[in-house]
């Protein structure tokens, strides 16, 4: 890979990868059973520049933001490695958000320019809010011939074959802004660093390492940190080969495993656990003859990778396994939310290590990671190098708020200096998840001090955002809360959302009022439902500005209601 | 040549087949995604399964902030 300490910025060392490996191949861009794309180092390069060149003579200049809202696809990379050329700031955002909450986000970054696929401008452009679209340049991918195109311009296009300028940019400038959440409440744009990206790619792959001929399959979206680092930056600067499916439908990841032989991928929690009852499923329906060696070749694989994983030894053992994940899959890597230790020890005892580790946006991608020595499901890893980890207010138990310190903690959140304070505190990065840190270095997380649950799928729900939802239920006031901050649960799975009801004086909860709670409940997206309700027989304290206190108020519910005072929805 | 409203009737159909609801719960405007509390994955598994019933081939990229029957129902109705 490259030394990336001679680098200053993310344009600086794509740069220098695209010289480096010009005829390895970089990307590969699947639909199904056929190609769309599949480009060398080279090819990329020849690709990229004339989009930088036709962005520089737009004005895209040093600290312009340009918004991408892609899916997984060789333009996205080819985007941002264009906007990094020009010294733009990528702003990543997420495919998968309402129109709305992404002409929210787009406003909030102030970005200048965007680049969209035109299915997704096609749906931004019905939304109420699209008249208040503040960029000044939007190219469009994939339009069809004589669509229309609400303003925008065509990408195929747009693109300048004149020689563009490289724009160098230093370490401690801003590379991306990304969001983490926010999408009803308080936008939170994390603004990362060219240096935080850097020193998160080589402690990264000190210890799960890229190198020419590794295929990655990009499914997790590219606009989530940990794609944007392990399925593009990472391989990258070490000659590796990035595999975009055009299709998430189930069957074609599978015959994508083998077909091109893949040998890194990330999924969220949630689709492991799919993968898992899909597994079990199969071997239950294994004759009793073949079940038995299954278990009898797993039992043996467990028992000689105990120490240390043996992928030659697990594939010569459960060879039909291994080959229905294309036989060279080196590890399945997960993170955005907590999995299960059960699913973690179910792949490695099949011989397919699953690289957990914990990160947060703010932190670039990861702080931790388990680094298979031995391989722990109970844990989420040891700190990657150069990561600090402090436990503050360590209880009996050791268990306390994880604090990190390290050169990838964002510089800060766009425009909330006070959160930003709140967040990083004399250079420690304060989580709001809680920790221990056992004798073997290896962080265990134990639940969330803070009001927020993050879903199987990696999202992360934030209270205050899906309490307008309720705001034509018939009572004097209410307040979402997470259940595991209100009643400490030392538990990351089966995290749940609370509605507190406050009536009104003398007011008597009707079967009315529950409907309309369930009603407003199930306008909600399956992940953002509460899941159930509590009445609650005291004035919320609030602030002189009338907003809750949200803390207080959790702090007397602790104290007068149990968990099983709920009432499930 | 079916009508947009035949499509549309039988994309309802075979959603509340699908995931085993009554089809008059189900109208054109209705946010699949809420009302039948689906998640990403689950939407793919009726998409594939839309595509079968109309012989046609349905880009995931195509359904990105697609999540009401109406537009669906016009985006495959295009395609036949």
């Amino acid at each position: 890979m490259l030394d990336l300490d001679k680098y200053s910025s993310l344009g600086e060392a794509l740069s220098a990868a695209l010289d480096r490996w010009p005829d390895e191949t970089c990307l590969i861009e699947a639909d199904r059973d056929r190609e769309n794309a599949r480009l060398t180092y080279r090819q990329f390069k020849q690709a990229a520049l004339p989009l930088a060149s036709a962005l520089q003579r737009a004005g895209l200049a040093e600290g312009t933001r340009v918004a991408v809202l892609m899916t997984n696809q060789s333009k996205w990379l080819i985007a941002a490695y264009a906007i990094f050329f020009c010294g733009g700031i990528l702003v990543p955002l997420d495919y998968k958000l309402s129109a709305d909450e992404q002409l929210k986000l787009l406003a909030h970054s102030r970005a200048e320019f965007l680049i969209i696929e035109y299915p997704i401008w096609r749906s931004i452009t019905k939304s109420p809010a699209f008249g208040s679209i503040a960029t000044r340049l939007v190219l469009v991918t994939e339009a069809p011939a004589g669509a229309e195109l609400w303003g925008a311009q065509r990408w195929e296009d747009f693109l300048d074959v004149r020689e563009p300028q490289f724009v160098p940019r230093r370490r401690e400038d801003a590379a991306c802004i990304v969001y983490s959440s926010g999408t009803g409440g308080r936008p939170k744009g994390c603004v990362l660093t060219h240096g935080n990206y850097l020193e998160q790619c080589k402690a990264l792959t000190t210890w799960y390492p890229f190198w020419p001929g590794v295929r990655y399959l990009s499914i997790l979206p590219t606009n989530h940190a940990i794609d944007f680092m392990v399925g593009f930056i990472g391989p990258f600067v070490c000659g590796a080969c990035v595999v975009h499916l055009r299709t998430l439908r189930p069957e074609f990841v599978r015959e994508a495993f083998v077909r091109y032989r893949i040998t890194y991928v990330t999924l969220v929690p949630a689709i492991i656990k799919n993968l898992e009852r899909g597994l079990r499923d199969k071997f239950d329906a294994l004759s009793s003859w073949k079940r038995s060696m299954l278990h009898a070749m797993t039992a043996v694989n467990k028992r000689l990778t105990r120490k240390r994983a043996n992928r030659k030894l697990s594939r010569m053992l459960l060879p039909a396994v291994h080959k229905a994940f294309g036989g060279e899959l080196l590890a399945l890597i997960t993170g955005g939310a907590f999995i299960e230790p059960a699913t973690l020890q179910f792949f490695y005892d099949l011989g397919i290590p699953v690289a957990n580790g914990y990160g947060l946006t703010e932190a670039c991608t990861v702080l931790t990671v388990n680094d298979l020595k031995p391989f722990r499901a109970n844990t989420v890893g040891k700190p990657l190098p150069g990561v600090q980890l402090r436990i503050l207010n360590p209880d009996p138990e050791g268990i306390g708020e994880v604090a990190a310190r390290s050169d990838t903690i964002m510089s800060k959140y766009l425009d909330e200096p006070e959160m930003t304070a709140e967040t990083i505190v004399d250079g420690w990065l304060i989580t709001g998840d809680l920790g221990r840190i056992d004798a073997n270095g290896h962080l265990q997380l134990f639940g969330r001090k803070k009001n927020m649950i993050v879903t199987e799928e990696g999202k992360n729900i934030y209270p205050e955002d899906i309490e307008s939802a309720f705001d034509r239920v018939p009572v004097k006031e209410f307040c979402v809360f997470a259940a595991n901050y209100l009643w400490p649960a030392h538990s990351m799975v089966g995290e749940q959302l609370v509605v507190v009801l406050r009536l009104n004086q003398g007011q008597p909860l009707t079967d009315e009022i529950v409907e309309k709670l369930s009603e407003c409940n199930r306008r909600l997206v399956n992940y953002k439902r509460v899941h159930g309700y509590l009445v609650w027989d005291r004035d919320f304290p609030r602030t002189a500005s009338m907003k809750i206190k949200r803390g207080e108020l959790a702090e007397q519910i602790r104290a007068g209601a149990r968990r099983d005072s709920v009432t499930p929805l | 040549m079916k009508t947009l409203d035949k499509t549309t009737d039988e994309i309802l159909q075979l959603a509340a087949k699908h995931f085993d609801v009554a089809p008059d719960k189900l109208c054109p405007d209705d946010d699949f995604f809420k009302k039948l509390g689906i998640n990403s994955l689950q939407a793919l598994d009726l998409l594939t399964r839309l595509e079968q019933h109309f012989h046609i081939e349905l880009p995931d990229y195509e359904l990105q902030g697609v999540s009401d029957f109406r537009t669906l129902a016009e985006r495959i109705h295009a395609r036949l």
